[in-house]
């Protein structure tokens, strides 16, 4: 197949050439994921955490649901949040249709269940290993969970990194809430979707190689800053916060 | 102690509600723009990047193209999500407007169909001046033929030509009839993939790279005219539209400077549409 040397070469040549419509689509990417992930993790840790240090009736269900909500298929929060936003739906007033905002929003319902439900699988882990230690210490559940969340924080990347990696991978959802209109809600997986549909294989998959790449070095960048900090502390106990309270 | 982790959260959430309003400026309310619901034949074609940057400079208001199957188009209009509907399934148009959900219809162009198919042509329609007799050996021989599948103005006019042909293919959907329910592009894929036959417009043809061995079988019979016609959506149903914008839009594409521009655009070499708006305006 010499399409994939054809596709090396179309992605060579837009990023060598530093194509101003690629930057384009290419920033509009990040901001949207990014602005998704940091939505979905404010949410998503502290909701992760609380679902292990609080006992309330349906907790289990919940966690089984917000598991199952993992798999949410693309397309079909694309579908409600289009059915929610468009002028003959209970927020057309908003007008978000088909802008960045929309787009955010159904990423963010996307990317919510998988950083809640990776988040309460670490704090469980480490609740099982701190339990006694922090029940001696008096600390209830609403000063438990920040403590928990501070000390996973460096397993908890990984799942802020698997949220993003779904937000930035998804075609489906941001086709129907953004329509993928130039120069406003294209960003890569639909301008991948549009090149294909062209019959332009190569340009599309040249694409794909520059959104992989892309992935690649922002789970780089990520393992690399956890690792440093990981560094300096490691000289510290291994939670300096759950000694502070023996004063 | 805690408090690290409360600021770092404050912050997060800070951050994550300014980035969005400070960056995308795309979206802020200086902007005069309307929104246009239109198929993937036109946007595939190029079309757009030809004439919009035209109608921009003269009038100020900037276009978003939002560009799916006919079907889909009509329903996002008829929801009031886009201004003006760009579609070419004349009968849908029409009762689109007789509903009450846009004023009126307007010719603006048109270019036609053409059946692609394999090189070999198995089913021995090359030349043939009648879309339905070629229709009728495709299916009598049991060739694969790619349909659409999509409810989209191209998959309508494809139904109703198989119709004319005295088929109904839908009978033998998933054995020598397959329907993608994907757009004219990805279709023309699967054709390209299965060396099958397809109904196609020929905007989107003369722009797609992926042809392998296909190439034009049948092509000139009256049956096969694509007429586009563009609606403006009734203020009346949903107030926030913006109609005179979007009639300056429509008033252009029939005057005499957007029909140039329509003519005047070409791939390859060869015009893609043919502008026949009525009276023309001076």
């Amino acid at each position: 197949m010499n399409d994939f040397g054809d596709a090396l070469a179309a992605a060579a040549t837009l990023v060598v050439s530093g194509n101003p419509e690629l930057i384009e689509i290419v920033s509009l990417s990040l901001k949207v994921s990014f602005s998704a992930v940091l939505i979905a993790s404010v949410i998503g840790l502290p909701l992760g955490a609380a679902l292990v240090l609080f006992r309330f009736p349906g907790r289990l269900s919940i966690v089984v649901m917000l598991n199952a909500l993992m798999g949410l298929p693309p397309v079909v929060v694309g579908l409600i949040v289009y059915l929610l936003l468009s002028r003959a739906g209970p927020l057309g007033i908003l007008g978000l249709l088909f802008t960045p905002y929309a787009m955010i929003i159904a990423q963010t319902i996307l990317v919510t269940p998988i950083i809640a439900a990776l988040t309460r699988q670490l704090v469980e882990d480490l609740w099982t290993e701190y339990e006694e230690q922090l029940r001696s210490l008096g600390a209830g559940p609403f000063r438990a969970l920040p403590t928990l969340l501070w000390d996973g924080r460096f397993s908890l990347v990984t799942a802020v990194l698997a949220g993003f990696g779904r937000a930035s991978a998804e075609v489906g959802a941001v086709m129907i809430v953004g329509g993928n209109i130039d120069h406003v809600t294209r960003v890569m997986t639909t301008a991948i979707a549009l090149e294909v549909s062209k019959g332009d294989l190569a340009l599309a998959l040249g694409l794909g190689m520059i959104l992989l790449a892309l992935s690649a070095s922002i789970n780089a960048a990520a393992f690399l800053l956890r690792d440093i900090t990981r560094y300096n502390k490691r000289s510290r106990t291994i939670s300096p916060r759950v000694t502070k309270w023996k004063t | 102690m805690t408090s690290g982790f409360f600021r770092s959260c404050l912050i997060m959430t800070i951050i994550a509600s300014t980035i969005p309003l400070s960056s995308f400026n795309s979206v802020t309310a200086s902007d005069r723009f309307i929104t246009v619901a239109s198929t993937t034949s036109t946007r595939n074609s190029g079309l757009y990047n030809h004439i919009l940057p035209i109608f921009t400079k003269k009038t100020g208001i900037k276009v978003r193209v939002v560009a799916v199957g006919t079907g889909q188009a009509i329903k996002l209009a008829q929801n009031g999500d886009a201004d003006a509907l760009f579609v070419h399934h004349k009968p849908s148009e029409e009762s689109f407007v007789r509903a009450g959900f846009g004023l009126k219809r307007l010719d603006v162009m048109y270019n036609d169909f053409i059946l692609v198919g394999p090189n070999l042509d198995p089913a021995k329609i090359e030349g043939s001046n009648r879309i339905w007799t070629a229709l009728k050996n495709i299916a009598d021989a049991n060739q694969p033929f790619v349909s659409r599948g999509d409810d989209s103005g191209t998959h309508k006019k494809e139904l109703s030509l198989w119709k004319i042909s005295g088929n109904n293919p839908q009978k033998s959907s998933g054995d020598w009839y397959r329907e993608t329910g994907s757009g004219m592009g990805a279709t023309l894929n699967t054709a390209s993939a299965m060396s099958a036959y397809a109904l196609t417009d020929r905007s989107t043809w003369l722009k797609f790279a992926n042809k392998g061995t296909l190439k034009v079988l049948v092509e000139g019979d009256i049956q096969l005219f694509n007429p586009y016609g563009i609606i403006v959506v009734n203020p009346a149903l949903h107030p926030h539209v913006k109609w005179k914008d979007a009639e300056a839009f429509a008033d252009w594409l029939i005057s005499k400077s957007g029909q140039m521009a329509i003519a005047k655009y070409k791939i390859k070499g060869q015009q893609a549409f043919f502008p026949n708006a009525q009276g023309l305006k001076k």
